[in-house]
Formats: C-alpha cells, structure tokens, sequence
C-alpha cells in the first residue's frame, strides 16, 4: 500500500471555509463546509461538535431513536478501504436522522471498471448527495473531492495514512465523557505512529484542546517527518507532543492509553522485528496497566490485534472505553451531520 | 439591541402577577399537580418552567418535576437555517402518563409548539399536553393555541417582541422592538 503524505502539510482553505456571505459567518459555531482534519478546526469548533455530540448521544439511547432532521437529505458513503465502524457508524448516523444513506465501496462500483475517482464524485453530486462521506488509500484524496464539488459537502472518513478526523472527534468525546476537561491530560499513543491517520489527525485534536499527546514506539514507526522542528517550536500546536521511547516511562501517570493496530504488513517492509517481540516490548497488557496506570482510560480506535499492541484482558477489562468509542463514535457522526447538512455560506446553494 | 426606542410592555411586577396567574390556572385546569410536569422550551422557557414550579410549590407544597426540552431535532426549517447545534434535552420522568406543560416565553407562528409537540412525542405517549406561553404576539401560521396566556400582545409582523429574564439576561421585562430585520428570526427561531 503505498501512501503519499503529500498533503498533511498544505492548509487547503480553498475547502476549509466557507464562502462569505453567511450572515452569522463570525458567531456561527461551525465554520467549515467540508471535513477533511482538525488542523484548520478551532478549539470552540472541537467544543460545538463535543457539545452537540453529547445531546446527540441522549438521542441514541431512548426508545424511540429516530428524528426526522435531516429528512430529504442524502448522504453517500463512500469506501474504498474496507471498513466496519467507521461505515457502519455514518450509516446508522445519517438514518437515525431521517436522511436517506447511500453506501458505495469501490468493489461493485464503477471503481471496477477504472472510473476515476473524480467522475465517480461529480455523478454522486450530479444524484443529489447532500453529503459524500469519503475513505480512501490514497492521503489527499478527499481533499481533491472537496475542490472539485460544488454542491456536495464532504467528509474525511480516513485517508491514507494522513487524517480521520472523525475519530479523533470521537476519541476526544469520549475522553471528555470519562475525565473532563482534557486540560494538561496526559495522552499516550502507542504503535505505528508513522503510519496512522488516527494518530495524526489525534495530535491535532489533542493538541487544540490542551491536552498533553505522548507517542511512544518503534523508533522505525515514529512520525519523525511530522515533527521535525514543529516539537521544539514555541507557539506550534505539536509544542505540547512528547516522544517517549520506553514505554514503561510513558505509561506512568498516563491518564489515557491508546495503543494502535499494527499493521502486520509494516513487517514485511522490515519496520519491525516480529510481532511477538513487538508485543514483548510495546503491548499494552494487564501487568504492565495495574503497575503503571491503574486509573488510565484505554481506547483503541479498532480494528484490534488483540496479543498484539494490546492483550485481551485489557481490551476488554474494566478500564476499557473501546466498546463506549464507538457508541460515540455514532453520536458525533450524528453531530457532524447534523452541523454540515444544513447550509452555511454557499452549501447547496 | 437597545439602539431602537424600545417600548416596555411589561414590567417585572407585571411578569409576576402574569406568572403567579398561570400557575392557578395550571393546578385549577389539571385539578392539582398530580401527574403535572413542566417542560421549558429551550431557551427562555426553561426558566419559566422553573419558576412556575416554585409557584405552585408555594401554593400547594408538591415538588413538580421540571424538564428542559430542545426541539432543534423537530425543527421544520432546517434546510434555511444554519448550522444547528443540538442541546440537551433533560426530562426528570418519562412523559407516559403525564400531563405535560409546555412552557415558552412567546408564542408567535406556532412552529416552535408544533416541533415542541413531536418532540415530546418521540419520548413516550403522555397524557396530554398543554402549553403556557408569557406573551402571545399573534400571527398563528398553524392551528395552534395557548392554554394559558401571560399577556396577549397586538403586534405587527416587523415588530420583534423580547422577553428578558434575569436568568438569563440579568432584568425581568418584556419590550417590543419597532423593526426586527433579522435578530427577529434568530431570537423567535432560537427559542
């Protein structure tokens, strides 16, 4: 799979905010049009999403679940990446609020016959989608979608190994759910870092709130590119990040542990030993959370390697939050969608 | 806000005695506060609710249970609208059973009553509901009535009609605004 990081870099604001003309465009809560990754989101965007989300969750759990908001809206999911939750949770969200859902992956669409990617949004616009939900191998690629549609909003559901903001929304909820204010927390990130879209795009977030990110790993899957100088600059979101080779040091006092999948094909590319000295040295287990964070919230954004980057015990034990991610997970999607289908400058104008 | 000649309408007494009337009303129509819950329609209602409750607990010593409802998800006019944050909806019981008292502060269009209405609907099947408005302006876009009324209010569409509360706004009055532009929709929408 080979993933460009082209553009983690570039803040895309041609797509990231929306046209003037908005009345309320200066106290409006939400500011974008399309969601492609928390680093042009602000802090009091993150807390309307978080707010939102919260209220959102209430929906989720009465009796009758189901709300007419967003009847007469479309929303199209599209998945070029195999996926559970992620898909699942966008689909669930955008029924539960009465919006018709279209769900498209690239197996069994005209993807198969060599579409490309750019016809394949400009038709899905062309049937009315209100809002595209994207997943895609390549960084970037919903980026490109944002720039070529004009009357479709669009939705970074992970691309490549750059961002999933969705995610990290729904990891920061559901840390806020469990300890508050995130303020100077303490939040460590273990695994491929290099290689994680839900690492990058959770430094954003982390950072944005105040949190404390801590990344701790291999040192041949740490994101070194991204942080080169950004660390050791004052005044830059990254200022806050810590990188911590032993994990033992980094899991002291933590107050969340996120231990990321491993993605066994690193292996193959020689970015690991083997997944068993892999687990020796990085899983998170049970002996090594009741020694050094007894009171740290676990998540891991799923799909797991369980025995791998992290035990079953664990995974499933008292002090994991996994199953209530993505719980969550739907709230803020039903947030998002709730935020982004209703017009805000030009959309679906 | 203020930059308009403002015209007081009603003075904090008068919002009392208005307030102190409904709560009667309520307890005479329903035949006491058996089965009652009072429900505030965010934003302004909210505080009502809770003062109507402090009322009848004033009169009757019953606690009734106070609940804050948020109708964003009812609204009929989402596509026009902007990006909409939804709120907490709290109610202290499940509506099954009760006799449910909508509580808002104006009551213009009936729009916000209708979204109200399916909102507390969606929660369970309560045994009536009822509304209580501070101030009706007119206007009905829909069949829709108060059952009980602080003040009825003559306005003209262009006019916009403020309920200030000191939980909210630090004064307790209502003023009525000779042009509205487009603050009016904000606040009657946002309510």
């Amino acid at each position: 799979m080979a993933t460009t990081r082209v553009a983690q870099e570039e803040p895309v604001t041609a797509t990231a905010v929306a046209d003037g003309g908005a009345t309320t465009a200066s106290t409006s809560p939400w500011q974008h049009r399309h969601l492609l990754d928390l680093d042009d989101v602000s802090t009091d965007e993150i807390a309307t999403v978080l707010q939102s989300a919260s209220a959102m969750k209430a929906v989720v759990q009465r009796d009758v679940k189901k709300v007419p908001t967003l009847r007469g809206r479309t929303v199209v999911t599209l998945f070029y990446e195999a996926s559970t939750r992620t898909r699942v949770s966008f689909e669930a969200a955008g029924k539960l609020l009465s919006a018709d859902v279209i769900n498209l992956s690239a197996s069994g669409s005209s993807a198969e016959k060599g579409e490309s990617l750019l016809d394949t949004v400009l038709t899905l616009q062309a049937t009315a989608a209100d809002l595209l939900v994207i997943r895609h191998a390549h960084s970037g690629a919903p980026y490109f979608a944002a720039r070529n549609l004009t009357r479709t909003a669009v939705i970074n559901a992970g691309d490549g190994a750059h961002a999933h903001p969705t995610q990290a929304l729904l990891d920061l909820f559901t840390m806020q759910e469990h300890l508050g204010s995130l303020k100077g927390r303490k939040v460590l990130i273990v695994g491929d870092i290099s290689h994680s879209r839900v690492a990058r795009s959770n430094l954003w977030g982390l950072c944005k709130v105040g949190a404390i990110p801590v990344l701790c790993g291999p040192p041949t899957l740490m994101p070194w590119d991204l942080l080169k100088g950004r660390t050791e600059q004052p005044g830059h979101p990254f200022a806050s990040v810590q990188v911590e080779q032993d994990i033992e040091e980094a899991m002291r006092d933590a107050d969340v542990v996120m231990p990321l999948r491993i993605q066994k094909e690193r292996q193959d590319a020689g970015l690991l030993p083997s997944l068993r000295e892999y687990a020796q040295q990085w899983q998170v287990n049970s002996e090594r959370l009741a020694r050094l964070a007894p009171n740290a919230l676990v998540m891991h954004p799923g799909p797991m390697n369980e025995g791998v980057e992290i035990s079953p015990e664990v995974a499933h034990g008292l002090q994991s939050a996994i199953e209530t991610q993505v719980t969550n997970g739907l709230a803020v999607r039903m947030a998002l969608l709730l935020l982004m289908a209703t017009p805000q400058g030009g959309l679906n104008g | 806000m203020a930059q308009q000649q403002e015209k007081s309408i009603m003075t904090a007494q008068e919002m009392r005695r208005a307030l102190t009337r409904i709560a009667h009303e309520i307890l005479e129509h329903n035949g006491g506060a058996k089965d009652l819950v009072l429900v505030g329609v965010r934003t302004r209602g909210v505080p009502l609710a809770h003062r109507l409750a402090e009322l009848i607990k004033s009169f009757e010593g019953i606690d009734v249970p106070v609940g804050t409802l948020d109708i964003t998800l009812y609204r009929d006019d989402v596509h026009l609208r902007g990006p909409l944050v939804l709120e907490a909806t709290d109610l202290p019981v499940s509506v099954t059973g009760y006799r449910v008292v909508l509580v808002d502060d104006v009551l213009f269009t009936g729009r916000t009553a209708r979204a109200a209405m399916d909102a507390v609907i969606d929660l369970g099947r309560p045994m009536n509901i009822q509304l209580a408005a501070l101030v009706d302006r007119g206007h009905r876009e829909l069949p829709i009535r108060a059952d009980y009324v602080g003040k009825n209010i003559p306005s003209s569409r262009s006019e916009e009609i403020q309920v200030r509360l000191s939980e909210t706004d630090k004064v307790d009055e209502v003023v009525i605004l000779p042009e509205a532009g487009s603050s009016q929709q904000m606040s009657e929408a946002g309510r």
